[in-house]
């Protein structure tokens, strides 16, 4: 997997509890979901199934669930859970209401 | 007698058990040895990328009638789970019998103390010209028919093409075309014999298949054709067969036959003939530690090319391998079922008698397309061959399996006679004999299951296998686990839950939620889910629930809705959405259909399309427009995208049509009015209609309204014409268009509070009975009519438009792009 350089997305408030969105760092489209548990997450954005959107899928504190055809994937783990190719994660946090994507 | 002895090595540790092959019999065999305790750590080879999924059910798949997602056996969680250590996509080159490793094409050498060899076979191209691309493998347009990858191409390419050829007129090839007729308009089957299935039919069943392919399913088939060369320099344009003729086609599908994958396996030095030669424990000739089983291993010279032989080779294996000495394979006996719908061919064992002795009995009935033919020896069934007419298969095999003595009077065999039709008695049926063809459960293996404490069918399934094949035993299953309970089966706890990840019926949902004042989906989950976790699967369906009860007091978190709900639009397939302003009645003026022709210019939508429920779509809006397009339009949301209150479609009514005896439109406009926007479990279509010739189709609607002579009104619920066709049932008959208001407001009321989620009315109505509901809405024997009433009126009060919420975002970047929309698959523009 390709690494990314530690980026700041903005404030972590830019994204509603629950709730994902799309941010396009170094030429890839990476989706960041804030947890209900105030985690964060970010995978690759494209679903690896037919293209859908991830940011728009719901999630729980495990998995998301893309808003096309319902696959979900492990948000930790970026693994499928129906035998759909896995998605990339990436390092993510928080840092004084920032988002830091990266390493 | 059986003995039990330990797998550990000479040194006591945990052997190394390795595995090439990832497929049904490499998987099924470590399933066994798991079941039986085995203490190895394992090591899987897989050529393919995946974790085990069900080939059988590649059929299915391309037919259309099973996702991807259904025909996954083993996911790769199941690997971990089982401390399995799996490489998926890594194909092994070469076994070093004597260093006792297996080398991969990664140049890894991996130790092995026991070796299983289940490479299955590979799709076997007749000799014909240009079929190959010398840089691609095969031609373009070009498709076996044997792995996931190879349908997942098929499937692709032949969405856009319009003509297929099949090559292979077998069990493989029919379905194949079957299949193919999901994605093309025109499909022809070439079969070099000549008559289908020549390995399991004789000739006059062969011609009756042939004639039901042809007559039922629209398939065209030429037999006796040698197909010689594949035309078409880039792309596939037809092929050229042995006389000479061209047949036309952009897409062709080989399924002439397979081959054992031993190549790799007889250049490491091991005894291969046509396949892996193994003895009756499975074990390769001449060697102690390395074995094989499925469609790779020749077993007293047999092949097999089905999974039910590979089922009883693993199970073997499985027992000799954990310890169990005097256990053996001796062969097995081939039965056979064919996966197309509409078209029913079973055949066992001998197709034609070979000795005078033999008795022989037809039974041919042309017109119906259905021959049936069974050989009997010593009185013992040794072979049968249904065609067009299934009724006996399952109670034929069994006969054939086990041998059985045969009654007196045959026609018995062939027919129902008394009794009743087709349906094998669970109690009648010997522990041994196999339910599920697919997976090869017994009987007794369900009975077992039930008595080990599982007791719902579900339960059974998931724990047996049973049913999970191609699913055409799942009556017997379950007929088999209610008589094993002693009647009726116990429902599955989680199939009568609301939502799946809450574990509650919807009643005593409804009641905690009541209790502990739960007015936020997040809440429900805190205080309800032993454990607190939460599902994003079960948001959707507690958030409707819970705006249902609570109406204005519901803590609105919007992470609990799906996207269209977000933004109030239809999700499209690539990520754009769809905007449906509501058009009551179907009745627009022209000052509205020059505002949304004026939109849909500016925004340059790309396409303006009438629906089914009489308004007009624009597809294909960046989410980022959205709100400045219903500034523009002005007009309300429509609710294409929610499950609510959707649509009430009208006729002209007595306005203008010479037969309408009642108001339809008028009636139409004011029901939409007042229910717009109302959520629910599922979806609610309308429909009112002037007179009974129902142009409007309220009689498959949820709610369908029609006037009758005399100023009356009947009122018909439970009717459907989607995915279900059903005629609504007749609720009531009133005399004013208030009284319709007022009967639809209760009845969609009592259906929000007690159908479960996602339930129609097409179910929710039969389920409870339409006598029953008559009773609760229009008699109000129940007392509740009132309540009802009240609670609908408060959802109608609190009622917001919500393309009013565009000048201020609910949420930062509620509208902000997901995608960058280069990527997806484009919606096509049409001008
Ligand atoms: C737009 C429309 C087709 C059209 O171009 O005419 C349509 C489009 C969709 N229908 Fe439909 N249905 C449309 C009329 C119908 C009708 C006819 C009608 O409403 O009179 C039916 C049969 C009646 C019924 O509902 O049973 C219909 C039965 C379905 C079903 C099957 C429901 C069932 O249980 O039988 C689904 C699938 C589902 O609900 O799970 C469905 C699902 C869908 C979805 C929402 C699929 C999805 O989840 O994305 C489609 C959205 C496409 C998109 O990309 O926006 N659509 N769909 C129609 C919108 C009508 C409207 O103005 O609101
Ligand atoms: C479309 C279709 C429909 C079918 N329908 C039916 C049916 O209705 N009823 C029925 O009984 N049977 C049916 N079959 C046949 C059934 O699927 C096979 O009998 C069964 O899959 C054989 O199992 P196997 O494990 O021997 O081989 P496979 O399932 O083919 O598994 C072998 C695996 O080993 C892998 N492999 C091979 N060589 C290597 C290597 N060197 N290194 C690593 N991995 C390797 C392969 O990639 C493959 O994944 C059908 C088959 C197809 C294709
Ligand atoms: S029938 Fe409905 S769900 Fe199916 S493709 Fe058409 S619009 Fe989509
Ligand atoms: S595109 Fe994501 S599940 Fe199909």
């Amino acid at each position: 997997m390709k690494t990314l350089a530690l980026t700041a997305l903005g404030p972590i408030t830019d994204i509603p509890p629950g709730e994902g969105r799309t941010y396009a760092v170094d030429g890839e489209m990476i989706a960041v979901f804030h947890l209900r548990d105030g985690s964060l997450r970010a995978v690759s954005a494209v679903c690896p199934h037919k293209g859908g959107p991830l940011a728009d899928g719901q999630i729980d504190n495990k998995v998301v669930v893309c808003p096309l055809h319902l696959y979900a994937w492990d948000l930790a783990t970026g693994c499928s859970q129906s035998g759909q190719p896995s998605i990339n994660v990436y390092p993510v946090r928080e840092d004084e209401g920032r988002i830091l994507l990266g390493e | 007698m059986a003995v039990q002895t330990s797998q550990k090595g000479p040194t006591g540790m945990t052997q190394k058990l390795v595995v090439i092959g990832n497929g049904m019999a490499g998987a099924r065999t470590v399933e066994e040895i798991l079941a039986r305790n085995g203490d190895f750590s394992v090591t899987m080879f897989g050529d393919e990328p995946y974790g085990n999924y069900n080939r059988i059910m590649l059929s299915n798949l391309l037919a259309g009638v099973e996702t991807e997602e259904g025909i996954f056996l083993n996911d790769l969680a199941w690997y971990q789970e089982n401390g399995i250590t799996l490489n998926a996509g890594v194909k092994v080159e070469r076994i070093d019998s004597e260093a006792r490793t297996v080398h991969d094409s990664n140049g890894v050498a991996t130790p092995y103390d026991k070796l299983i060899i289940a490479t299955g076979s590979y799709s076997w191209t007749p000799p014909m010209k240009n079929v190959h691309n010398p840089k691609r493998g095969y031609h373009q347009g070009v498709f076996a028919f044997r792995t996931l990858d190879d349908t997942r191409g098929m499937i692709r390419y032949a969405r856009d093409h319009e003509r297929a050829v099949v090559i292979g007129g077998g069990l493989l090839g029919l379905e194949a075309a079957r299949g193919l007729q999901n994605h093309v308009s025109h499909v022809t089957l070439l079969h070099a014999m000549g008559h289908l299935m020549e390995r399991q039919l004789d000739e006059k069943a062969g011609q009756m298949l042939q004639a039901s392919v042809e007559g039922k399913l629209g398939i065209e088939v030429i037999t006796n054709a040698m197909t010689t060369e594949i035309l078409g320099k880039d792309r596939v344009t037809g092929v050229k067969l042995a006389d000479g003729r061209v047949i036309e086609c952009d897409v062709v599908v080989i399924a002439a036959g397979i081959r054992p994958n031993t190549e790799m396996v007889a250049n490491s030095g091991l005894p291969v003939e046509r396949g892996i030669v193994v003895d009756d424990q499975m074990r390769v000739e001449g060697q102690r530690d390395i074995y094989s089983v499925g469609e790779c291993a020749q077993h007293r010279g047999s092949l097999y090319g089905l999974v039910a032989p590979l089922w009883d080779q693993a199970k073997v294996l499985a027992d000799h391998i954990t310890g169990t000495t005097g256990v053996a394979y001796t062969g097995s006996k081939l039965s056979t079922k064919l996966k197309v719908a509409g078209i029913d061919v079973a055949s066992m064992g001998l197709i034609a008698p070979e000795r005078d002795e033999d008795e022989v009995i037809v039974y041919n009935e042309p017109k119906k397309g259905i021959y049936k033919q069974l050989i009997i020896r010593d009185d013992v069934l040794v072979g049968a061959t249904l065609v067009g007419d299934n009724s006996k298969a399952a109670s034929l095999i069994q006969a054939f399996d086990r041998g059985t003595a045969l009654p007196e009077e045959r026609a018995e065999l062939i027919f129902d006679i008394g009794g009743p039709a087709g349906e094998v008695a669970p109690a009648e049926m010997a522990d041994d004999a196999q339910v599920c063809n697919c997976n090869g459960v017994s009987k007794g293996a369900i009975c077992g299951a039930v008595s080990a404490g599982c007791k719902t069918v579900s339960g059974v399934m998931d724990k047996t296998r049973a049913g999970k094949g191609c699913g055409t035993c799942k009556p017997l299953v379950q007929r088999i686990v209610e008589w094993a309970n002693g009647g009726a089966a116990e429902e599955d706890p989680a199939a009568s839950w609301y939502v799946p990840g809450v574990p509650m019926p919807k009643p005593e949902l409804m009641a905690a939620i009541r209790k502990y004042e739960l007015k936020s989906v997040s809440s429900v989950f805190d205080k309800l889910v032993p454990g607190g976790q939460h599902d994003a699967k079960s948001k959707m369906g507690l958030a409707s629930l819970l705006k249902m009860m609570w109406a204005d007091q519901y803590v609105d978190e919007r992470d609990a809705r799906f996207i269209n709900d977000r933004v109030h639009g239809n999700i499209q397939k690539d990520g754009t959405f769809s905007v449906v302003p509501q058009m009551k009645g179907g009745v627009t003026t022209p000052s509205e259909l020059k505002r949304i022709a004026e939109v849909a210019e500016k925004y340059q939508v790309p396409m303006v399309k009438l629906t089914g429920g009489q308004r007009i779509d624009l597809l294909g809006i960046p989410k980022e427009k959205l709100p400045a397009i219903w500034a523009d339009l002005d007009m309300p949301s429509g609710y294409a995208y929610a499950k609510s209150f959707r649509t009430v479609k009208t006729c002209v009514g007595s306005d203008f049509c010479r037969f309408g005896v009642g108001d339809s439109t008028a009636l139409g406009i004011a029901i939409e009015e007042r229910f717009q926007g109302l959520e629910g479990p599922g979806k609610m279509k309308l429909a009112v209609t002037g007179c009974p010739r129902n142009c409007a189709e309220a009689y498959v609607k949820d709610l369908g309204v029609v006037a009758i002579d005399g100023g009356r009104w009947e009122i018909y619920v439970g009717g459907a014409a989607g995915a279900h066709i059903r005629k609504g049932d007749l609720l009531t008959t009133v005399g004013s268009a208030e009284e319709v208001i007022r009967l639809t407001g209760r009845f969609l009321q009592y259906y929000r509070e007690n159908a479960n989620w996602l339930e129609r009315t097409y179910s929710f109505v039969p389920r409870i009975g339409i006598d029953r509901i008559r009773e609760i809405v229009v008699d109000d024997s129940d007392g509740i009519a009132a309540a009802l009433d009240a609670a609908v009126e408060e959802a109608v009060q609190s009622y917001k438009d919500p393309w009013k919420e565009r000048a201020v975002p609910a949420t930062p970047g509620q509208f902000r792009t997901s995608l960058p929309l280069t990527v997806l698959p484009q919606v096509p523009v049409r001008s």
